[in-house]
C-alpha cells in the first residue's frame, strides 16, 4: 500500500522482571502483534492495564521503557525499519517523524521551563523551522486547541495552568514539528468527566485540521470510539480483534471485546428508603487556619444496606467530606449521627465501637497497606485490635473472610506486591469487613481499576451487601459506577450538595445545570456521541 | 509582598538571630573554661591583690552579661578587641589573613565547583559505564587522602620530580595578583583533590534522582542527545541539592584548612586560631570563632536563598 505510514510485522517485545524474593524472570510484553497506521488516520489501541498498548505505542519510536526490549518482528515506519535503527537515527525521527502526547502531562513538563521553551524545543533542535517560525505556530496551534489566552500562556510555568489545559499544551508541543504521525497515550485518563470532553473534541478537531496520523492508546473504549477509524483491541500482548470503529463496537466478534463493549451494565433496582444508620446534618467544614469553607451546610443519610453514592469531580469535597464523618477534619458547624447516637466531631473523642463500626476503603489499594506483611496479618490485625482473636480462631475466620472475597487458601501467607491490583482491592475489603462494620466509606475504590475487574468487584459489594447488610457511602466521580450500585445519590459541586435522592429522581430530568453538564459529558458507547454533545451545547447557549 | 522576597527576608532574618545565638554560646563556652584572662596574663605565681587590680582594670570584675553586652557592641563597631599576647588590635591582624583566607578559598572554589558539577553532570550521563566509575574511583580515592598526605605528594611531585612551584605558598601585601596566584597554586590544587568528590557525587545522586521524572523521558521522546537532556532538563531541576554541597564544601574550604595552611606555611585565619589557642589568647579565639560561625551561616543562608530562587513554584505563584 502507497499511503502505509507506519506498520507492525509480528512486532515481539520483551523484558526480565525481578519479583521480590524469585530469580528473575524472562516475560513476554507483546507477542507477534502486525498492524498498520495509514497516512492521516487515526488507530486506536484499547485493552486493560498489561495489554501491552503503551508498550506497542512507544514502539512506534522504537522506545523501551526501562529495561523493556523490541526483540522480534518489524516496524516499519515511512517505508524503513526502525526496530534496530541506531541511536542517532531514533533521535533524528523522534520528535520529528513520530511524536508523544503521555498520560499526565502534570509530570511530563519539566517544572523549571516555561512552556512555550519546551512546545519548541522539537521543532527548533531538529531544525525544522526557526524559533520565531515555532513561536508562531505554537500560538496557533494554542488557539486551535481553544487555549485561553493563546499568545501569552507560553510564558507560564507548568504549574501555573490547569491539567485539562496543560494536556491540551502537551497536544500543541506533539503536532508543532508537524510530525507524521502522534502517539496519544490515555491523553483523557487522568481528566474530569467534563474536562475530558473538551480535551477530547480539542484533540479530534487538531487530528483533523493538521492531517496527522495518530496512535490513540486508551483503556476507555467509549473514548476512543470517539476518534478513532479503526481499533485493535488487545489482550496480555496479543492481538484480540482488530477492525474498524463501527465493527467493534456494532459487532464485536470476539467474546473478550463483547466484554469490554456491554461492561458497566451492572443492572442495580434502588432499595426503597429507610430510617437512616448515618446522618450528615447541615456540616460545615474548613481546614485549619483558612476560612474558606471547603464543605457548606451538606445534609445527607445513608440507610442500613444501603448505598449513597457521592458524584463530584476533583475538588468538589467528596473526599472532605468522608475526612468529616470518619474525624479526620472535624466540622465547624453541623451534627454527624450514626447508629442512633451522635458522633464526637473530633476522632480522639470517639469509642472503640464507633471506630469498628465506620470503616474505609481506599482507591489506591497498593499503598493503604503495609507492603511487609501478609495478607493474613492485614486482615487479622481488626480481629485482634476489635475483638481479641487469637490463634485458631482468628486463622478460621481469616479464612471465613478470604471465601467471601472469593480468593482461596493460599492467599493468607502472601504479601501485597504478589496480588494484581484487584486481589490487593479484595483484600483491602476483607480487612473492612474483618471489623463488622455498619458502614463502609469506599473512596474511589474501582477507578484505579481495570473496566472488567472493576466490575468484579462492584458485583462483590453487591454481593456482600445483600449478605452483611452493611451500607456504603461510595464516592465516585464515575457515573456508570453510580448507576451500577447506588440506592441514593448526592451531586457535589465545590462543597455543596447541588443534588440529592433517590437514585431515579436523581437522574431523571429536570437536571439542574452542572448535573445535566456532568451527565452529558460521560462518553457513551456509540459512535458521533462526541459530536452530537457538542452540537446539542451549541444550540443550548445559542438559544441562550 | 512577593512571596520570594518574604522567604529570602525571613532566611535573613533567621540567619542573624542565628549568628547571635552562636556569640552567646561562644561567650558562654569561653567563659566556661577554668581560669581566666588575668590569670593567663600574670600566670599561676600571680598574688590575689595583682590579679584582683588586673580584673578592675580590664573591667572582668563586672558581671558576666554586662561584659557581653560590652563584647557585643564592640563586634558590632567593627572592635574585637585586643590580643593578649602582642597587644595587637585583633581585627587589625585579622583582616589581613581574613583576605588570604578568601583568597586561597576562593581560588579553590573557583576551580573545584564547575569542575565537580561538569565531572558529575558526565558521571550521571554514563552512570554505571566507565566514565562513571572512572571518576567517581579517582574522586574518591583523592577525598580518602588525609590531607597532609596529598599535600606531601603534590610537593614532592610538583616541587620534585617537575620543579614548577614553590613548596612554601608565601604570600605578603603588595604581591601582584599572578604572583599571588603563583604563589598558592599548590594548596589550592590539594583542597581542589579534597572537595572535589562530595560535590561531584551529590551533583550525580540529584541528577540521577530527577532522571526517573516523567518530564526526562518526555525530552528523550524529543530525539536530544543524552547530554542535552541532563543538562537541559535535569540540571535545573537538581540545583537546590547540589547547591546546599557546594556551600557546605565552601564553608569548609573557609574554616577547615588549617592543616593545609600549616603544610604550606600559608599565613591566614586557620593558623592564626590554631596560635592562639595554644597562648589561651581568649578575646583572639573569641572573634575568629565568631567569624567562622558568621562564615557558616552566610553560606548556609545563601544556599537555602538559592534554592528558594530556583524553585519556579515559589518564584512564579499561580
Amino acid at each position: 500500500m502507497a499511503d502505509t505510514l507506519l506498520s507492525f510485522n509480528n512486532l515481539k517485545i520483551e523484558a526480565t522482571a525481578y519479583p521480590p524474593g524469585e530469580p528473575p524472570r524472562h516475560v513476554v510484553l507483546v507477542d507477534g502483534v502486525s498492524v498498520s497506521v495509514e497516512k492521516g488516520k487515526v488507530l486506536g489501541l484499547i485493552g486493560e492495564s498489561g495489554a501491552g498498548k503503551s508498550t506497542i505505542g512507544l514502539s512506534a519510536m522504537s522506545f523501551g521503557r526501562g529495561g523493556v526490549r523490541l526483540t522480534g518482528g518489524e516496524i516499519v515506519l515511512n517505508g524503513r525499519d526502525i526496530r534496530t535503527a541506531s541511536a542517532g537515527a531514533l533521535r533524528d525521527l523522534r520528535g520529528r517523524e513520530v511524536t508523544y502526547v503521555a498520560q499526565s502531562a502534570a509530570a511530563s513538563f519539566n517544572p523549571a521551563k516555561k512552556l512555550m521553551e519546551q512546545v519548541i524545543e522539537t521543532s527548533v533542535a531538529h531544525g525544522v523551522m526557526t524559533k520565531a517560525e515555532a513561536e508562531a505556530r505554537a500560538v496557533s496551534l494554542f488557539r486551535q486547541l481553544s487555549l485561553p489566552n493563546p499568545e501569552t500562556i507560553g510564558n507560564r510555568y507548568p504549574h501555573q495552568v490547569s491539567g485539562g489545559q496543560l494536556q491540551r499544551v502537551m497536544t500543541a508541543m506533539a503536532l508543532c514539528p508537524k510530525p507524521d504521525l502522534v502517539i496519544f497515550d490515555e491523553p483523557t485518563t487522568a481528566l474530569d468527566v467534563t474536562t475530558q470532553i473538551d480535551v477530547l473534541a480539542a484533540i479530534k478537531r487538531a487530528i483533523h485540521e493538521t492531517g496527522v496520523a495518530a496512535l490513540y492508546i486508551t483503556h476507555d473504549l467509549a473514548v476512543v470510539a470517539q476518534v478513532a477509524d479503526d481499533i485493535l483491541v488487545l489482550r496480555h500482548g496479543k492481538k484480540v480483534e482488530y477492525g474498524s470503529t463501527d465493527q467493534i463496537i456494532n459487532a464485536p466478534k470476539e467474546a473478550y471485546t463483547q466484554a469490554l463493549v456491554s461492561v458497566r451494565s451492572i443492572d442495580h433496582a434502588e432499595k426503597p428508603q429507610a430510617a437512616p444508620v448515618l446522618s450528615v446534618q447541615n456540616v460545615t467544614a474548613r481546614y485549619k487556619g483558612t476560612s474558606f469553607d471547603v464543605l457548606k451546610n451538606v445534609t445527607v443519610d445513608v440507610a442500613p444496606g444501603q448505598t449513597l453514592a457521592i458524584v463530584g469531580e476533583s475538588g468538589s469535597g467528596k473526599s472532605t467530606l468522608a475526612r468529616a464523618i470518619t474525624g479526620l477534619l472535624p466540622p465547624a458547624s453541623g451534627r454527624i449521627t450514626f447508629a442512633g447516637r451522635t458522633l464526637s466531631a473530633d476522632l480522639a473523642g470517639r469509642t472503640k465501637d464507633d471506630l469498628r463500626e465506620l470503616q474505609m476503603i481506599y482507591q489506591m489499594a497498593d499503598v493503604a497497606m503495609n507492603p511487609r506483611q501478609t495478607v493474613g496479618t492485614i486482615i487479622g490485625r481488626p480481629l485482634e485490635f476489635y475483638f481479641g482473636l487469637k490463634g485458631a480462631e482468628k486463622e478460621k475466620r481469616i479464612q471465613e473472610l478470604l471465601d467471601q472475597i472469593e480468593m482461596g487458601k493460599g492467599y493468607a501467607d502472601r504479601y501485597p506486591a504478589e496480588l494484581s491490583g484487584g486481589q490487593k482491592q479484595r483484600v483491602c475489603i476483607a480487612r473492612a469487613l474483618a471489623a463488622k462494620p455498619k458502614l463502609i466509606i469506599c473512596d474511589e475504590v474501582t477507578s484505579a481499576l481495570d473496566p472488567l475487574v472493576a466490575d468484579g468487584i462492584l458485583k462483590l459489594l453487591l454481593d456482600l451487601q445483600a449478605r452483611e447488610n452493611v451500607a456504603y457511602l461510595f464516592i465516585t466521580h464515575d457515573l456508570a459506577t453510580v448507576k451500577a450500585i447506588a440506592d441514593k445519590i448526592a451531586v457535589m459541586f465545590k462543597g455543596q450538595v447541588v443534588r440529592y435522592g433517590q437514585k431515579t429522581d436523581v437522574l431523571t430530568p429536570p437536571f439542574d445545570d452542572y448535573t445535566d453538564l456532568l451527565l452529558s459529558s460521560v462518553p457513551e458507547m456509540k459512535l458521533g456521541w462526541l459530536e452530537d454533545v457538542l452540537t446539542t451545547r451549541k444550540m443550548e447557549s445559542a438559544g441562550n | 509582598m512577593h512571596p520570594v522576597l518574604k522567604l529570602v527576608v525571613q532566611r535573613v532574618a533567621l540567619g542573624l538571630l542565628l549568628l547571635l545565638a552562636v556569640s552567646a554560646v561562644i561567650f558562654l563556652g569561653v567563659e566556661a573554661l577554668p581560669g581566666d584572662t588575668a590569670q593567663a596574663i600574670l600566670g599561676q605565681q600571680a598574688t590575689p591583690e595583682a590579679l584582683a587590680n588586673l580584673r578592675e582594670q580590664m573591667g572582668l570584675d563586672q558581671p558576666a552579661l554586662t561584659r557581653y553586652f560590652q563584647w557585643l557592641g564592640g563586634v558590632v563597631q567593627g572592635d574585637l578587641g585586643t590580643a593578649l599576647t602582642n597587644k595587637a588590635d585583633i581585627a587589625q591582624s585579622i583582616g589581613q589573613r581574613l583576605g588570604n583566607t578568601l583568597f586561597l578559598a576562593g581560588c579553590a572554589a573557583a576551580i573545584s565547583v564547575p569542575l565537580a558539577i561538569l565531572l558529575g553532570l558526565i558521571a550521571a550521563r554514563y552512570a554505571g559505564r566507565w566514565p562513571d566509575k572512572l571518576i567517581s574511583g579517582v574522586t574518591l580515592t583523592t577525598i580518602s587522602l588525609p590531607e597532609f598526605v596529598a599535600a606531601y605528594f603534590v610537593i614532592f611531585l610538583l616541587t620534585q620530580v617537575f620543579p614548577i612551584f614553590q613548596p612554601v605558598a608565601m604570600v605578603f601585601p603588595g604581591m601582584s595578583f599572578w604572583a599571588k596566584l603563583h604563589a598558592v597554586a599548590l594548596p589550592v590544587i590539594v583542597l581542589v583533590l579534597v572537595v572535589l568528590a562530595h560535590m561531584m557525587r551529590m551533583t550525580r545522586a540529584a541528577i540521577l534522582n530527577v532522571m526517573q521524572s516523567a518530564y526526562i523521558e518526555t525530552a528523550e521522546l524529543k530525539g536530544l542527545t543524552p547530554m542535552q537532556v541532563v543538562w537541559r532538563h535535569a540540571f535545573p531541576n537538581a540545583i537546590a541539592p547540589v547547591v546546599s554541597v557546594v556551600m557546605l564544601n565552601l564553608a569548609y574550604l573557609v574554616v577547615g584548612v588549617v592543616v593545609v595552611e600549616v603544610v604550606f606555611g600559608y599565613n591566614a585565619l586557620g593558623q592564626y586560631l590554631v596560635d592562639h589557642v595554644t597562648k589561651r589568647d581568649v578575646p583572639v579565639v573569641q572573634a575568629v570563632g565568631l567569624i567562622f560561625a558568621a562564615v557558616y551561616i552566610f553560606l548556609n543562608m545563601a544556599a537555602d536563598v538559592i534554592a528558594i530562587v530556583a524553585n519556579p513554584r515559589l518564584r512564579h505563584p499561580k
